[in-house]
């Protein structure tokens, strides 16, 4: 899309969603011992080790695919998306998710929820620079080149 | 009951990212653009999960084991090193380019935008080519 759409500011929901996200870490690490990081459960998927527990990895992001599905029906309510429609782009910004997210050992999820919340200096160094980067992107591609993302 | 509870919580963090509107790009990209229609929800979003997270850890770490397993799996890995860096980086540029993280992708799958449909595939090639790489020197377990 070639202008940044405004949406709309949503404390309210999004504190509670987030707060959802945060019972969800707690849930999985009573039950299982386990960190909520996303892209750490899809590595144990594409690089299963002994302790990978690949079954209970697919169990957890077969619950995310179906999220929306559950959403839509329990809810009623349709879910609201804009995304680019770049395909080459979409691709290229999924390798370097994808590579930059297991290379670092965690994402969004696993560092900037989980491992703040454990008080990890790995995750604090982690979040400030790919929040850092993210902006930076953002900023260059909006601002400064205007319209790629 | 593993597997069970792993599809549950699984789906409830879906919930969590669909309420936050995680799962809109265009809203994380408003939230990372200061210099545009910046929206500040996603603060809400990360303040919420670490303040539930951050209580609720303190209290399950009391245990002596999880419910459902012999030990905690907790990342060993302490030392701030260049692959955290490089890949943080590397990840946050990916992100800010489409406003994509790994769990917002997965539970967009559904709704099947051509750019998640791209997004997704790219993003286990990436994943798989990492893990790759860093298969061959064996490192402490990650966040």
């Amino acid at each position: 899309m070639a202008l940044a759409i405004e949406t709309e500011f949503t404390p309210l929901a999004s504190a509670a969603g987030g707060a959802l996200i945060g019972t969800s870490a707690v849930l999985l690490m009573l039950f299982t011992g386990r960190i909520a990081g996303i892209s750490g459960i899809v590595s144990r998927l594409v690089r299963p080790l002994p302790d990978s527990k690949p079954l209970q990895a697919l169990a957890f992001i077969v619950g995310l695919v179906i999220a929306p599905l559950v959403w839509r029906g329990v809810s009623g309510s349709s879910v609201d998306q804009i995304v680019t429609d770049n395909l080459p782009l979409a691709a290229f910004a999924g390798l370097l998710v994808g590579f930059g997210a297991v290379y670092g050992g965690g994402c969004t999820s696993g560092h900037g929820v989980c491992g703040l919340a454990r008080f990890s200096r790995r995750s604090l160094v982690a979040t400030l620079v790919f929040m850092t980067a993210a902006i930076l992107v953002v900023f260059v591609a909006r601002h400064i080149l205007g319209g790629a993302a | 009951m593993n597997i069970l509870v792993n599809l549950l919580v699984g789906l409830l963090f879906g919930f969590g990212l669909l309420l936050s509107g995680m799962a809109n790009p265009e809203k994380v990209l408003n939230f990372l653009d200061f210099a545009g229609h910046w929206d500040p929800s996603l603060a809400f979003v990360m303040g919420g999960a670490v303040i539930v997270a951050t209580i609720g850890y303190q209290l399950t770490f009391r245990r002596a084991k999880p419910v459902l397993d012999a030990s905690f799996h907790l990342p060993t890995a302490q030392r701030v090193d260049g692959k955290l860096i490089l890949g943080a980086a590397i990840f946050g540029a990916g992100w800010g380019l489409v406003g994509f993280c790994p769990g917002p992708a997965l539970v967009s799958l559904a709704l099947a935008a051509p750019a998640t449909l791209a997004f997704v595939p790219a993003m286990l090639v990436g994943a798989a080519f990492a893990a790759w790489l860093k298969k061959s020197r064996p490192v402490p377990q990650e966040a």
